[in-house]
């Protein structure tokens, strides 16, 4: 696996040596507020993520050729996580997304009951939705 | 919607702590498994602990050698039928019935509630009506709801008062010449009150309409004498009841019984058959094709033999007082919402500025295993405009220290939300 991206690296950083479910509460609450909002438009129908308990919208631009992703949610700490999956996908492209391990990732992070099979946070389904976003555009 | 309201309650603050202990915990090992694994298991309306008769009744089914029921003539067949056919009979006696053949093992209480949306869809005529109410779960919704698509149906929904309950003047209108059949939810699985099922009964009965019961909550918190109770089905799943999951029954009075077509073909249920044609048994018999959960059938009898060895009153008053607890806990804390006034069984809640998902996140990663969502009750959580709720659900096993980690948990994880 390449390196990560340095975002992602300093997420894994601290989320990897916090000690309890306390702290990494308040540290997703932190990553939470790294979000690039999204605006009223955007928050739209078409953007949203299905799959979720949580209202998510997911938008993708091109930039420099690179795909890039923006995200929300009205729920907080699933914020945090959107922040925590922009952060390690930035700058893959098609084939890097459709290769990426998500629950190895959040395990990593000593997030991995964020993404067992019974969660209906819907990450998985965002991953999903990125992975069609970079195959149509 | 008009009536039914989230309000904060003011009641039962400053009650007399003791410590509530069930004396019926220790009979039950996933409990303290789950206990031991630092796990509080508060989501019994969504399934229940077994005790240890039950899952001694599964080991030694499968341990003193299986075999099919109701076909063979050798030992192990008539050893596995007499043991699934004395559930039957435990569960005629468990819920008043007249007779074995008015009870239908189904593998839940969801099959049991498609099972008469297509045995009764022979007696329905475009433009009439179905009954059900807005508290239905989706599983005593969604078949007649499918139903009434099928047959150009309407299906009318009896709004709920501020309190929880289907308003039963609404209803006296509502149910009208052209109701057929009345579905409705004996104990919501969310506002944890009991409906008043005897009038509605009454005004589907006085217009000859059918009537469905859903007892998959309100089974699992009382007795119910089905005959007193006069309905003409009655479903409830064992699995919320301390037994297997895979079986549901489905009670019939024998003469609605009678009028179900057969609705699921092949062995078992056939009396007779040829490559073009065949006759088929009657309930309960006819309407139990395949091969059946044998096991899962015993056990749940076991469950009954077990339920029926424990004081009445004594369990009753236990989750009173574990409920009691329960109001006054989330009572005491400052922008916790009931869901309507539950009485029994459960309490669901919102956090006035704090996101379910959040509140389920935090609870979870602190061991408390509670539902948070709409709970299988989509129209409900839309008409009360919530995307959701948090569900706490007792048992008999549940005891007062699991609702004090319930409650440390709910405001740490609170103070860290606001």
């Amino acid at each position: 696996m390449s390196e990560l991206p340095p975002l992602a690296q300093q997420a894994l950083d601290a989320f990897a040596r916090l000690p309890g479910w306390e702290q990494r509460a308040r540290l997703l609450l932190q990553w939470a507020e790294r979000l690039e909002p999204l605006d009223a438009a955007e928050r739209s129908e078409a953007n949203r993520v299905h799959g979720c308990e949580s209202l998510v919208w997911l938008v993708a631009e091109r930039r420099d050729q690179a795909l890039h992703f923006r995200a929300a949610s009205d729920a907080r700490l699933l914020r945090g996580l959107l922040a925590l999956l922009l952060a390690r996908i930035e700058g893959l492209d098609g084939a890097g997304l459709a290769a990426l391990d998500l629950a190895d990732w959040f395990a990593q992070l000593g997030l991995q009951r964020q993404l067992s099979p019974s969660r209906s946070n819907g990450l998985n389904a965002v991953l999903e939705r990125m992975r069609e976003l970079a195959a149509t555009r | 919607m008009p009536g039914l309201s989230i309000h904060a309650r003011q009641t039962f603050r400053g009650t007399a702590a003791m410590p509530l202990n069930s004396p019926w915990r220790a009979d039950f090992p996933g409990i303290l498994a789950l206990q031991a694994e630092g796990q509080t298991y508060l989501d019994n309306a969504a399934t229940a602990q077994k005790p240890e008769p039950v899952l001694a009744a599964l080991d030694a089914y499968y341990r003193n050698g299986t075999a099919n029921v109701h076909r063979a003539q050798h030992l192990p067949g008539d050893r596995a039928t007499r043991a699934f056919e004395a559930t039957r009979l435990k569960v005629t006696q468990w819920l008043n019935a007249a007779s074995p053949a008015e009870i239908v093992f189904t593998r839940g209480a969801t099959e049991a509630f498609n099972l008469l949306a297509y045995g009764l869809e022979h007696l329905f005529q475009p433009g009439d009506e179905i009954v059900v109410s807005a508290l239905e779960h989706h599983a005593n919704l969604l078949p007649w709801q499918q139903l009434a698509h099928r047959r150009g149906l309407n299906l009318v929904v009896l709004p709920l008062d501020a309190q929880g309950d289907i308003d039963l003047a609404a209803a006296a209108t509502l149910i009208g010449a052209r109701t057929r059949l009345l579905a409705v939810s004996q104990l919501s699985n969310v506002l944890g009150r009991w409906q008043p099922l005897p009038e509605l009964l009454a005004l589907a009965r006085a217009r000859g309409a059918l009537s469905v019961v859903d007892g998959a909550q309100g089974a699992v918190h009382g007795r119910h004498d089905l005959h007193a109770l006069g309905c003409d089905f009655y479903a409830f799943s064992s699995h919320k009841l301390y037994g297997p999951e895979g079986v549901g029954v489905l009670y019939g009075r024998s003469d609605a019984l009678a009028r179900l077509r057969h609705w699921q073909f092949g062995g078992e249920m056939v009396r007779h058959a040829e490559f073009q044609d065949a006759e088929f048994h009657p309930a309960p018999m006819g309407l139990e094709a395949g091969t059946p959960p044998i096991a899962g059938v015993i056990g749940l009898g076991a469950a009954l033999d077990y339920l029926d060895g424990l004081d009445e009153t004594a369990v009753a008053a236990h989750e009173a007082a574990l409920h009691a607890e329960l109001l006054a806990g989330l009572a005491a804390r400052d922008g916790v919402r009931l869901l309507g006034a539950p009485r029994i069984a459960l309490a669901c809640f919102a956090v006035d500025g704090v996101h379910n998902a959040d509140l389920a996140h935090l609870l979870g990663e602190q061991g408390i295993a509670v539902r948070v969502g709409s709970h299988c009750a989509m129209p409900l959580y839309e008409r009360l405009g919530l995307a959701g709720a948090v569900r706490v659900s007792l048992a008999l096993y549940n005891d007062g220290e699991d609702l004090r980690r319930f409650f440390a948990a709910l405001d740490a994880a609170l103070e860290l939300l606001r």
